[in-house]
């Protein structure tokens, strides 16, 4: 065996890999509950992928016969229907585990320096994922699948001059049609994984060059022993596959009390128009995406039109998620963890978190006067949120940091 | 810590309930008690089904196969009794066949302005309890060609196909106004059920319904104990491994 591993060795850098990546890799000890979701969202994008290529085996990507496909694989598909639910789940509990991660990255300051671009890998990763998942989400030819899509190409649309030749650019004809469905199918099974998984190894090699960063904000790497190993750090393997093995079983415990007892969510994982076949003619009382897509969904409700356009909102959205980008350098602060930052960061970052929740749940329901005031209202604190990061990070009165990592 | 993920589940919590359906709050609404269990009810719900519907109302996703399995009738029994319809040449269909109906789409539309729908997901998009009430709330009303409208679904095209077993209704309104909401119904000619039993009819159907646009349901709550079982053994077995592993780690 030993013989065998030497040959490779001098072939391929595999031990060598596995020192740098997992058995030499020195992660803080004090990785607490927030630290789950970066494995988590790995084998979220591992299962969408492995149900994926099972259902690719029976879905017929066109428009006469995709939703008669996807009822094929539920009821005559042995086994279909658990692998259907489980990339529909999985699609939800994809975004859930991203966003957590992402808010620990919030939470901790992981995003500033010198995490600046593994932060941006990470953004890029939620950029592709949600064009990743709104793509799936047109295949099931549903009702809703059809008019969320028409909606959101729409939205392209409204960008002077060039919109309505970009929109139908995108579509590959005057309204989405068969035409629409084929492409997003290719690139849904496609390109937008093959960005996918580029991006995630770019992500870990870049969080492997720089280390974790951990919930004291604290660099490890300032105090190493007499090998030249953090005091403060464990090698990833054995310590924390074996604890997130345990992260791993939980989340399946979650996953799997979806899968079995609830795949709709209420209606809210699959939604209820989305049960009958697409129909150019019949628009569902309620258009509404995907909860994933909520909030971001209300940020672009929430910005009145100007001369009729809704180029505004659309603006508006796009920037809600363009400003995330930003985020490495309007955070100006002297520390990274939330534990040791001023309370207005603290109650900076629960409205801001809050604000979003509420913009997720307004972005579920029919707009009312009242709701589209809270939903400019969240707006507002959404985006005041970052101009309030970039005055109040620079003036804010820090706690000490520890030498060490504590808990 | 536990803290924290208790406040970030309840801040989750109004997200899970939201889009639940309903429209619910009408005096005469009535909750369904579906039971998928229950087989002797989804037989008659089958029953129903085929003599009732499938006269318009394709379950063209479906087979007669899975329901024949699914709901322990036996295959002679469903070729015999349930299925009505012929194969291009003119032999009638075995239980491998999807669920189809003779009336095609062009004929629904020119005879009742809209084709009937495909029911096979109707339960998973409108809800049971729409259906159910949907179902039993056809009264009598002179100014439709049906010569009945529905309280649930106001101009329904669809005739009140189940009135020899309800019989025909009026509505009673709410302070005896005409143009009022509808609060309850009344009884004009019998049908050959009584009130009780033509509900318990109406609520098979509908238990049918939900079988017919979710047939894995049956299977994953079959299934899903015995995987949450095995998942929390090995949480368990997963969590002494950590235990054992991070002993000498001072944290």
């Amino acid at each position: 065996m030993s013989k065998l591993l030497t040959w490779i060795d001098d072939r391929f850098p595999l031990s060598r890999m596995w020192r740098e990546h997992a058995s030499e890799y020195y992660a803080p000890k004090n990785f607490n509950f927030w630290y789950y979701f970066g494995s988590l969202a790995m084998l979220t994008l591992v299962l969408q992928i492995v149900t994926g290529i099972f259902l690719t085996m029976q879905y017929q990507p066109s428009a006469e016969e995709a939703f008669a496909s996807v009822e094929y694989i539920m009821r005559d598909v042995q086994w279909g229907w658990l692998i259907r639910y489980m990339h529909s789940t999985g699609a939800s509990m994809f975004f859930a585990v991203v966003y957590l991660h992402m808010f620990r990255a919030l939470l901790y300051g992981s995003y500033k320096k010198p995490r600046e671009l593994l932060w941006i890998f990470g953004m890029l990763i939620f950029l592709v994922l949600m064009a990743e998942a709104f793509m799936g989400y047109l295949l099931p030819w549903g009702n809703m699948s059809f008019w969320g899509a028409q909606v959101i190409i729409s939205l392209f649309s409204t960008i002077p001059w060039v919109g309505p030749d970009l929109a139908q650019w995108i579509r590959g004809d005057y309204v989405i049609s068969g035409a629409t469905l084929n492409r997003f199918f290719a690139l849904h099974v496609i390109a937008m994984p093959l960005i996918l998984v580029g991006l995630v190894v770019a992500h870990i090699l870049a969080l492997h060059e720089v280390g974790s960063n951990n919930p004291d904000g604290v660099d490890i790497k300032k105090n190493k022993d007499a090998n030249g190993k953090p005091k403060d750090g464990i090698p990833f393997h054995p310590y924390y596959t074996v604890k997130d093995l345990v992260g791993v079983v939980a989340f399946f415990i979650v996953f799997f009390l979806i899968v079995f007892y609830m795949p709709t969510m209420g209606g809210l994982f699959l939604e209820p128009p989305n049960f009958t076949p697409a129909d150019p003619l019949a628009t569902p009382d309620h258009i509404a995406p995907v909860w994933y897509f909520t909030p971001f969904y209300s940020v672009l409700r929430a910005v009145p039109s100007i001369g009729g356009s809704a180029f505004p909102g659309v603006v508006a959205m796009f920037l809600s998620i363009a400003v995330l980008f930003l985020l490495p350098w309007i955070d100006r602060g002297a520390v990274r963890s939330t534990r040791y930052r001023s309370i207005w960061h603290k109650v900076l970052l629960a409205v801001f978190v809050v604000s979003f929740v509420i913009l997720g749940y307004l972005g579920t329901q029919p707009p009312s006067d009242l709701y589209s005031l809270l939903a400019q209202v969240c707006t507002i604190a959404y985006f005041g949120f970052f101009v309030a990061l970039y005055f109040v990070s620079r003036f804010e009165k820090t706690k000490p940091e520890p030498e060490r990592v504590t808990h | 810590m536990l803290k924290r993920i208790a406040l970030t589940a309840l801040a989750c919590w109004p997200l899970a309930v939201l889009g639940a359906g309903g429209g619910g709050d009408a005096a005469y609404w009535e909750e369904p008690s579906v039971n998928l269990g229950n087989e002797r009810s989804l037989q008659r719900g089958a029953q129903l089904f085929a003599n009732n519907c499938m006269g318009c109302h394709s379950a063209q996703y479906h087979r007669w196969m899975h329901v024949s399995e699914d709901l322990d009738i036996p295959v002679e029994a469903v070729e015999e009794n349930l299925i009505w319809t012929t194969n291009a040449d003119g032999e009638k269909n075995q239980a491998g066949t999807l669920m189809t109906i003779a009336m095609t789409p062009e004929y629904g539309d020119q005879a009742f302005g809209m084709a009937p729908p495909d029911l096979t997901l109707s339960a998973r998009e409108h809800g049971p309890a729409w259906i159910y009430n949907y179902l039993r709330t056809f009264y009598l009303d002179d100014s439709t060609p049906t010569g009945t409208n529905n309280a649930v679904l106001e101009g329904a095209s669809m005739p009140h196909v189940l009135w020899d077993l309800q019989g025909w209704q009026r509505p009673v309104h709410a302070d005896d106004d005409d143009d009022g909401e509808i609060v309850g119904f009344e009884t004009v000619v019998e049908g050959s059920m009584p009130p009780d039993e033509f509900d318990r009819a109406v609520n098979d159907l509908v238990n049918f319904m939900v079988y017919l646009g979710e047939p894995a349901r049956m299977d994953r709550t079959a299934i899903g104990g015995w995987v949450l079982f095995f998942l929390l053994a090995l949480l368990g077995l997963a969590v002494l491994l950590k235990k054992e592993y991070w002993k000498d780690v001072d944290h």
